[in-house]
């Protein structure tokens, strides 16, 4: 028997959600809408009757108190009812094989409640308009707010979830006639099949089956396609690069790099060869000591093409996928990072490409996406950022990052011949199949409706139970070698763990969510929140028991060979049988050309007449540097107990603070319970991140000096020792094929390799995402502007130590540290001026001898308050300092160091130069501290003041700004006046 | 020295916080997993205080604390009931407080197991008003006249953080508030910085009469949504850079350490 129950609010008492909604659908410029009730629907099948329905929605579905409840039973369709004129009702189910969770806890609360006969549930929901809305306009609502057609179904009236279907395929394993195909039937092969490969690569394909005798099976063509991904392999990173450099129509350079990563990024690790640096590059995760017990890990990872189709799964995924990179270092998670780069969200709806969703939108679901992962593993979010731009509507980024800690030495990574290869966690189903080819490919206006197969719904509670399982296994010593099924699945899992020593699995006992999957489905298929571990056959039953405990499935699903062959089998068919070699080395190696113009900025001659205050309240407001709170708030930023600088800092516990400072401890129990002093006294971890895309179109190498800059300053602003901080570096770019694209990618890569000497700071983790394109479908393209985020991870020697930006007492003296230069190219300043030209700002060749002076200073407790100066410059700075301190400043331009042009009061209050913070030191240990910063550029340009104004001395001695700093806080809030 | 029974479910993810509180307050915390008490590997009755911590049971799938409540009162609800009719102290934190009141045990005004079931229940914790999951530091007067055991005696106001989207306490009749507190069973009320009761955001869900915390009648079962576990040590306090101090959470474990001797 089928039956479906409503679950609504009961008389009298709000619906929240429906409020919400209403605000949603006036946001669509639909102003009809008068009201929206929101309903759950549960859809429940088997041998049950109308009393256990009853009994089910009382106890189970419905809050006796705030909700009431009614149900149907159902046969065929569900019936529809009669709706008073003005109303629509709007029903939205998941599409069959997306991950219900909810569904899966009605099943288990059954169970508990001893109805055992419910074999199958599913979840919807119903929503009520009301108001003056035309049949369109519900529909546009529908696709705009209530449904995302790429993992959900809606109808205007009573819907009816499909069943899962079970495919029946007549093919089963699939022979592709690889050797005898030309050139160009490989290449329609590779794009038929989804598989990203060139034409050389096919071609290595092709000469290996040749050499064998025999064409590939679809299992070992899916298996090299993963393998040798963009995402996977890092080709472009990798590849030879024959860069030209141009300074008008001159050659001014030219040379062939040994790869980016090698010549780069990685050289400039080897070279600072930090005694601190346990693993960098090689694992899931890049790994640091913390001290002589404890090291912590720390990877970022961007999950973009599957946020841009479905914000919701695509963030809430890539959460849970860097998460289980840090379980694949045998860590325990204790922080999540997110930085998000979305379109404007003011964009006319009339402005949005084809196929691409409202950056609004996305916005408002990667942001729910986040959450619902990182709060529901209980790990904090508390570090980030969120910047806007045209560039960023088709192809919105995502970074997630996690970091872990473990005690050393329990960690393992080498799988021996004879130990089992083990599959622990969710089931495998025909969820994201094609995620590793698919991330490296450019987005049409068609992707939605093509690759809807990649984008997946998490389940963060199996992610937890796994994570539990898999730290008691690592305490017990269990296992030899972990990794995460993430993109590529098992495939990706087994083909590396097993590269030195080769595997052999059998495809028939990997769980599946349901039947009917191909042995490649079943090898490739990224279904969220499992792990693969090699567990020595004497330990295989302690594993299966411990994961019994913890409720989570594990299954002995093959062996790690000794031949460094991989075999993969469905019962006593060989589906594939590869040389380990070959998939590892056989790729063949890129060359890309790459070209760089370097900028010739126009001089944008003198500044125009402008007020520095009505431009500052401006800048305050613009959505990149306006407060953060509203976002901030919806991530538990407390779970854990580490947090002992937030997110958000301040007299009112609302001020930007530039880092966040962790002192894990709770994270460690029971071994930690003996580093509780309560006295402080332990080291301590600062996160902050950096990243400046609006340099990055301009000059590639500036934006990525400027990020590297801002992550070291603003770890450094909380008490970072500067000779402690490990970077990551993640970029986002456009098509590595197009030789400009290239080029400014040489540029950026360059830049790492100079800041991270410069300021002797390693990069222990990177990750690239490519092709950030977007085709119209008319031979139109967009590319994002390339981004570079550097994610520092700092080490304060004592958590005692830790400053924070906010102003603290009346009469203490305000230092900056740094200068100031003529660098307005692409400020928020010219922006808002509307101004073009002009040099962005370069690398500060003082900037880590002031890091190093401002850290002594905060050894020796003389700094009170430390911000770092970003966008918009001293001026935003000052103003965020006051408003999180709740006093005024007083600033007198005059004492400002400054470059030899730097000669208006507009370009000391908003340039955006390199290496400068504002600090506050008290009277008393103003002699201290000046004598700490002798011989760098370093000037005490005012005090903190009892009248809460921001008042700025211009040049010419007269007052340029006076502000109440209630105002500044209005604006920065986004606070209506009073 | 008092054994403290850490509960851990499916989704539970604060339960370390409350071993590392109840270690500093003198007791021997435990985690045990609810699996570990379903199959009588650890017995509930071999404890002095049972402490349910925060998280997401289940995934709080069907509303928050739901299947952890329908678990307790399906498979543990014989000795859950001996273990609070003892007298034990029984400490349920945000996610744990919403196990207990859908569980029945809290407000536990008739004292019945027929109160776990919904026609029974008198209160609820729904969906906060702002319809947002909210993290943010707040105040919490403990109540003059309660008898709870956890709360009496506590010097001045807590300075606690809290982290849900579902902590608004609805009373099924709104006269329950009054009668709560004529028996002296609100434990906690949301307060301003000056200690007056205070709306949005001060009162960050809309609970009715500010209510953070209840207990029952007896005043050894005490629910509160907002996280002392997350503040016993200075460096927690979120102004500790500016020099302040104080409205630690230590004492509530501290005092359900005292009472489970």
């Amino acid at each position: 028997m089928r039956y479906r129950v409503i679950v609504g609010s009961a008389p009298g008492q709000t619906d929240p959600r429906g409020a919400g909604l209403c605000a949603e659908i006036a946001t669509l410029g639909i102003e009809g809408a008068s009201e929206a009730q929101t309903f759950d629907l549960y859809f429940l099948e088997g041998d049950i009757d109308d009393d256990a329905v009853e009994y089910l929605a009382r106890e189970l579905l419905a809050d006796p108190v705030v909700q009431r409840y009614r149900w149907e039973r159902l046969n065929g369709a569900p019936r529809e009812e009669p709706l008073e004129a003005g109303t629509w009702a709007v029903e939205v189910c998941l599409l069959p094989g997306v991950t219900d969770a909810v569904a899966e806890s009605l099943l288990a609360g059954a169970r508990l409640l001893g109805v055992g006969g419910l074999t199958w549930a599913a979840t919807g929901q119903r929503y009520l308009l009301r108001g003056r809305l035309s049949e369109a306009e519900v529909h546009r609502i529908a696709r705009s707010l209530l449904c995302n057609e790429v993992i959900q179904q809606y109808r205007l009236g009573p819907i009816l979830p499909a069943r899962t279907a079970v495919r029946r395929d007549d093919v089963w394993v699939e022979r592709i006639p690889l050797r005898a195909a030309s050139p160009e039937e490989l290449a329609r092969l590779s794009r038929e099949r989804l598989l990203s490969l060139d034409g050389a690569e096919m071609a290595a394909i092709q000469r290996y089956f040749a050499a064998a005798g025999r064409d590939p099976t679809d299992v070992e063509l899916e298996t090299l396609a993963q393998t040798w991904s963009e995402h996977c392999v890092h080709k472009t990173f990798k590849a030879v690069v024959d860069y030209e450099e141009y300074e008008g129509d001159r050659l001014v350079r030219q040379e062939r790099i040994d790869g980016l990563l090698r010549s780069f990024i990685r050289a400039a690790t080897e070279r600072i060869a930090a005694p601190w640096v346990r693993s960098a590059f090689v694992d899931n995760a890049g790994i640091i000591d913390l001290d002589e017990n404890l090291e912590v890990s720390f990877k970022v990872e961007t999950h973009n093409h599957p946020s841009a189709l479905e914000p919701f799964g695509g963030a809430n995924t890539g959460v849970g996928g860097v998460v289980r990179d840090i379980i694949g270092v045998s860590a325990r998670p204790i922080a999540n990072t997110d930085v998000l780069c979305f379109g404007p969200t003011d964009l006319p709806f009339a402005a949005l490409p084809a196929g691409v969703l409202h950056p609004r939108r996305v916005y408002s679901g990667v942001v729910a996406g986040i959450e619902d992962y990182g709060n529901k593993m209980g790990i904090p979010t508390v570090n980030g950022a969120i910047l806007f731009h045209p560039g960023y509507t088709a192809n919105p980024l995502v970074y997630c990052g996690c970091l872990g800690i473990a005690p050393k030495g329990r960690h393992r990574k080498q799988a021996r011949p004879g130990d089992r290869v083990v599959v622990i966690g969710g089931r495998t189903g025909r969820d994201g199949l094609h995620g590793a080819t698919f991330s490296s490919a450019e987005l049409t206006h068609e992707t939605g409706a093509v690759a809807g197969g990649a984008v997946q719904i998490g389940n963060p509670i199996t992610e937890k139970l796994v994570l539990e399982a898999v730290l008691e296994a690592r305490d017990r010593g269990l296992y030899t070698a972990i990794t995460d099924c993430g993109a590529g699945g098992l495939s990706s899992a087994v083909g590396e763990m097993g590269r030195e020593v080769g595997a052999t699995v059998q495809l028939e006992q990997v769980p599946l969510k349901y039947q009917g999957l191909r042995p490649w489905e079943i090898w490739l298929s990224e279904a969220q929140e499992r792990m693969v571990l090699a567990v020595p056959p004497e330990h295989v039953e302690e594993l299966l028991e411990v994961c019994r405990r913890w409720d989570v499935e594990a299954t002995v699903i093959g062996t790690f060979r000794s031949d460094r062959r991989l075999v993969v089998r469905y019962g006593s068919e060989v589906v594939a049988d590869l040389d380990m070699e070959f998939l590892h080395e056989g790729l063949p190696r890129r060359e890309l050309r790459a070209v760089w113009r370097r900028d010739v900025p126009a001089d944008p001659g003198r500044l125009p007449p402008t007020d520095p205050g009505e431009l500052l309240l401006r800048l305050l407001a613009d959505p990149d540097i306006a407060s953060k709170e509203s976002v901030i708030r919806r991530y538990d930023h407390e779970v854990q107990g580490a947090t002992v600088v937030k997110p958000l800092v301040g007299r009112r516990n609302d001020g930007p603070g530039d880092a966040t400072v962790l002192l894990p401890l709770a994270a460690l129990w029971p071994e930690g319970a003996a580093r509780a002093p309560s006295d402080g006294g332990q080291p301590a971890l600062a996160l902050g991140c950096g990243l400046a895309p609006r340099f990055g179109m301009r000059d590639p190498y500036a934006m990525a000096w400027a990020a590297i800059d801002e992550a070291i300053r603003n770890v450094v602003a909380v008490g970072a020792d500067p000779d402690r901080i490990a970077l990551l570096d993640n970029f986002c770019w456009g098509s590595p094929q197009r030789p400009e694209q290239m080029g400014a990618l040489v540029q950026a890569a360059r830049a790492c390799y100079d800041a991270a000497l410069a300021y002797g700071t390693p990069f222990i983790s990177g990750k690239d995402s490519l092709n950030n394109e977007y085709g119209d479908g008319a031979g139109g393209r967009i590319a994002i502007p390339p981004t570079l985020l550097i994610s520092s991870l700092g080490l304060l020697p004592d958590v005692r130590l830790a400053v924070t930006m906010d102003v603290k007492e009346c009469g203490n003296a305000l230092y900056i540290v740094g200068l100031t230069r003529h660098e307005l190219g692409e400020s928020y300043l010219q922006r808002y001026l509307k101004l073009e030209g002009g040099r962005v700002p370069q690398p500060s060749p003082e900037g880590p001898a002031l890091a190093r002076a401002l850290h002594a200073a905060m050894r020796r407790g003389l700094v009170r308050a430390c911000h770092d100066l970003s966008e918009g410059g001293l001026a935003v700075a000052a103003a965020e300092m006051a408003l999180a301190g709740e006093a005024g400043l007083h600033l007198d331009l005059r004492q400002v160091p400054r470059g030899d042009d730097a000669d208006e009061d507009l370009v000391l209050l908003f340039a955006e130069s390199n290496a400068r913070y504002l600090v506050e030191v008290r009277p008393g240990d103003e002699p201290a501290f000046v004598e700490v910063m002798a011989g760098l550029p370093c000037a005490r340009i005012g005090q903190v003041e009892r009248i809460p104004h921001l008042v700025v001395t211009g040049l010419s001695g007269r007052e340029v700004l006076n502000l109440p700093v209630r105002s500044l806080r209005r604006a920065w809030k986004g606070e209506a006046k009073a | 020295m008092t054994r403290v029974l850490i509960l851990h479910a499916p989704g539970t993810n604060r339960d370390r916080e409350a071993a590392l509180a109840c270690a500093l307050a003198g007791g021997g915390p435990e985690v045990v997993h609810l699996n570990q008490l379903l199959s009588g590997e650890r017995n509930l009755l071999d404890y002095g205080f049972l402490v349910l911590p925060g998280g997401f049971s289940y995934g709080d799938d069907l509303g928050a604390g739901t299947l952890w409540a329908l678990a307790l009162r399906e498979r543990l609800g014989e000795a859950l009931h001996r273990f609070v009719e003892d007298g034990r102290p029984v400490l349920g934190i945000c996610n744990g407080f919403q196990a207990l009141v859908k569980a029945g045990l809290l407000p536990g005004l008739d004292g019945g197991r027929e109160a776990g079931e919904a026609a029974g229940r008198q209160a609820t914790l729904t969906r906060n008003r702002s319809a947002r999951f909210e993290c943010r530091w707040v105040y919490l007067r403990p109540e003059p006249g309660s008898v709870c055991l956890f709360t009496r005696g506590l010097p001045g106001p807590l300075y606690v953080p809290v982290a849900h989207g579902e902590g608004n306490f609805v009373p099924r009749e709104l006269p329950l508030i009054e009668e709560l507190r004529a028996r002296g069973q609100i434990a906690l009320t949301y307060v301003d910085a000056e200690g007056r009761p205070a709306g949005y955001p001060d009162n960050p869900n809309g609970s009715a009469g500010n209510v953070a915390g209840i207990c029952n009648p007896a005043g050894n079962v005490l629910g509160l949504m907002p996280h002392p576990e997350d503040h016993i040590l200075p460096h927690q306090h979120p102004r500790w850079t500016r020099g302040e101090s104080g409205g630690l959470g230590l004492p509530i474990f501290a005092s359900g350490v005292q009472a489970g001797r």
